[in-house]
């Protein structure tokens, strides 16, 4: 229930229409939800179609069973800390929409900007999870599955599979979102449990026949430590890092501002776990074992391809959780993004924009490199945004103890916040710089870009305040 | 009527995933495992929309 309050209103906010779920005001104590409606939102939303890529793309970037592990228990943690300390504290003493909050600190223009950033994002997002879909939408056609390193779609049948779940997903997404949105509630407790049956009938095809087998098993079958040919090596800092800042724009981005602004309590955010043990944890660890059982029976093929990875081991239930993971995630992320861009096509209809939206994922998906770099497209796709949520923190925290306003732009009235502004561009700017010419990795770019968008804002802030 | 499928729902969650413990445990064939998974799936879909609140 909080997801669709939350997904709700911040539609609403997109384009500017009021739908009566507190979009442009704080939440009353009256419609605050308990725990257990934040539990069950974040277990079902964090099994998506994209855990079956992420978990054997480490596989392939040769990480090892501690690296893997480890890191992902670790870096999980933190992100549900990001969620209880970062995010949390501000949404439920402000209770607002993310996108609200950002108007007035920002201003209507920056926002629309930020919009339109977002929802580019949400198109390639869910074109990953058209791609996804197709790989098991293609089985009985005998599709030749996109390899490792394929930039270029390899195939016609891979076009059309990917156009044909993508047309079905965009039109359905425009029309019958709701009934979309319905039926994943109702897949989720069934994908989740398929995510674990994966994992669990696999091991002795592995060899794990006992508890001592699974460690020699994990080490010598699963996570190697040997990169596939082509692939970069990773470590446990890339796996931390990755876990930690999987979901970047939604906790230290704070974009979950839209859904624990009805919390009753900061301590709520605790709920985030269920999503990141069930999904990015459990999910990805099965899909890695379906993987490394790929590669034991054929080492020649290293395609990351869901739906024939699912089908042998557990049958015909696979090809449908899937289709099924992929197509309720992408429903939502395509309806975001096509009210993202409302902002710029104000006189289109929710039809329209939505059409436009899928149309774009599905271009995208038809390059399968958008889901075998789904790594490198999922940092870049948090450090993007992450910046906005720094703005954020720091216009709530910090600025009133250094003597200035928060929430400036509704205070002075203007429609850009230059020194908002300057934070989410020059924090980019210097990214990009040191990825490119100081050879930082991006997985490891966040935690430097935090501080240097805060400095920015700070100082940017002092300027434009002193200056009125 | 809804009792009847919460339980028929919750028969097909378990097809779902106990037969993978039967198979890890080296009492189930893998094949059968997949028929029963099915089978849940079918089991699942059909009655959870009965009961499950929107």
């Amino acid at each position: 229930m909080a997801k669709e309050l939350a997904m709700n209103a911040s539609e609403a906010v997109d384009t500017g229409t009021d739908t009566g779920e507190y979009e442009r005001e704080s939440v009353p104590k009256s419609r605050l939800l308990g725990f257990r409606s934040f539990l069950g939102m974040y277990a079902g939303e964090h099994a998506a179609g994209t855990e079956f890529m992420i978990g054997p793309l480490f596989v392939t970037y040769g990480v090892s069973a501690f690296d893997v592990l480890v890191g992902l228990l670790l870096g999980n943690l933190m992100a549900v800390l990001s969620w209880r300390f970062l995010c949390a504290p501000i949404a439920v003493r402000v209770r607002q929409t993310l996108y609200y909050q950002l108007e007035r600190i920002c201003g209507k223009h920056l926002v629309s900007l930020y919009n339109l950033a977002n929802g580019l994002m949400f198109c390639f997002l869910a074109g990953a999870m058209v791609s996804v879909s197709a790989t098991a939408v293609g089985i009985p056609f005998h599709m030749t599955m996109p390899g490792l390193g394929d930039w270029l779609p390899n195939s016609i049948g891979w076009i059309v599979a990917v156009i044909g779940v993508g047309a079905v997903i965009s039109i359905v997404a425009a029309l019958g979102y709701d009934a979309v949105a319905r039926f994943a509630n109702i897949a989720s407790p069934w994908m989740v449990l398929v995510f674990l049956a994966c994992g669990l009938a696999v091991l002795p095809q592995l060899g794990v026949h006992s508890l001592k087998d699974f460690w020699p098993v994990a080490n010598k079958v699963v996570w190697t430590g040997v990169p596939i040919a082509g692939q970069a090596k990773y470590g446990f800092w890339h796996v931390f890092c990755f876990a930690w800042f999987c979901n970047l724009a939604m906790h230290v981005g704070m974009s979950d501002l839209s859904i624990f602004r009805f919390a009753k309590k900061t301590k709520y955010a605790y709920a985030s776990a269920a999503g990141m043990y069930v999904g990015h944890y459990m999910a990805w660890i099965s899909a890695a074992l379906l993987y490394a059982h790929q590669l034991m029976l054929d080492p020649t093929n290293t395609a990351v391809a869901p739906g024939p990875m699912a089908v042998s081991i557990v049958g015909f239930a696979g090809a449908v959780c899937v289709i099924v993971a992929g197509w309720t995630t992408a429903n939502p992320t395509i309806y975001r993004a096509g009210l993202a861009f409302q902002i710029i096509f104000k006189k289109w209809s929710r039809f329209r924009v939505t059409i436009l939206a899928g149309t774009l994922a599905t271009i995208g998906a038809i390059f399968p490199a958008l889901v075998m770099k789904l790594l490198d497209f999922v940092s870049i796709y948090g450090l993007i945004l992450m910046p906005m949520g720094t703005v954020i923190f720091i216009d709530f925290w910090v600025l009133p103890k250094l003597g200035m306003k928060s929430f400036y732009a509704e205070v002075s009235g203007i429609n850009i916040n230059w020194a908002a502004g300057a934070a989410w561009i020059l924090t980019l700017l210097i990214c990009l710089f040191l990825a490119l010419q100081a050879g930082v990795q991006k997985f490891f770019l966040f935690i430097p870009a935090w501080f240097i968008a805060a400095v920015i804002y700070m100082i940017g802030s002092r300027m434009i305040q002193k200056n009125s | 009527m809804k009792t009847i499928c919460k339980t028929i729902s919750y028969v097909g969650l378990l097809a779902t995933v106990l037969p993978s413990i039967l198979v890890l445990c080296g009492v189930m064939q893998l094949d059968t495992h997949k028929t029963i998974m099915w089978i849940g799936m079918v089991l699942w879909f059909v009655t959870a929309p009965v009961w499950m609140k929107k």
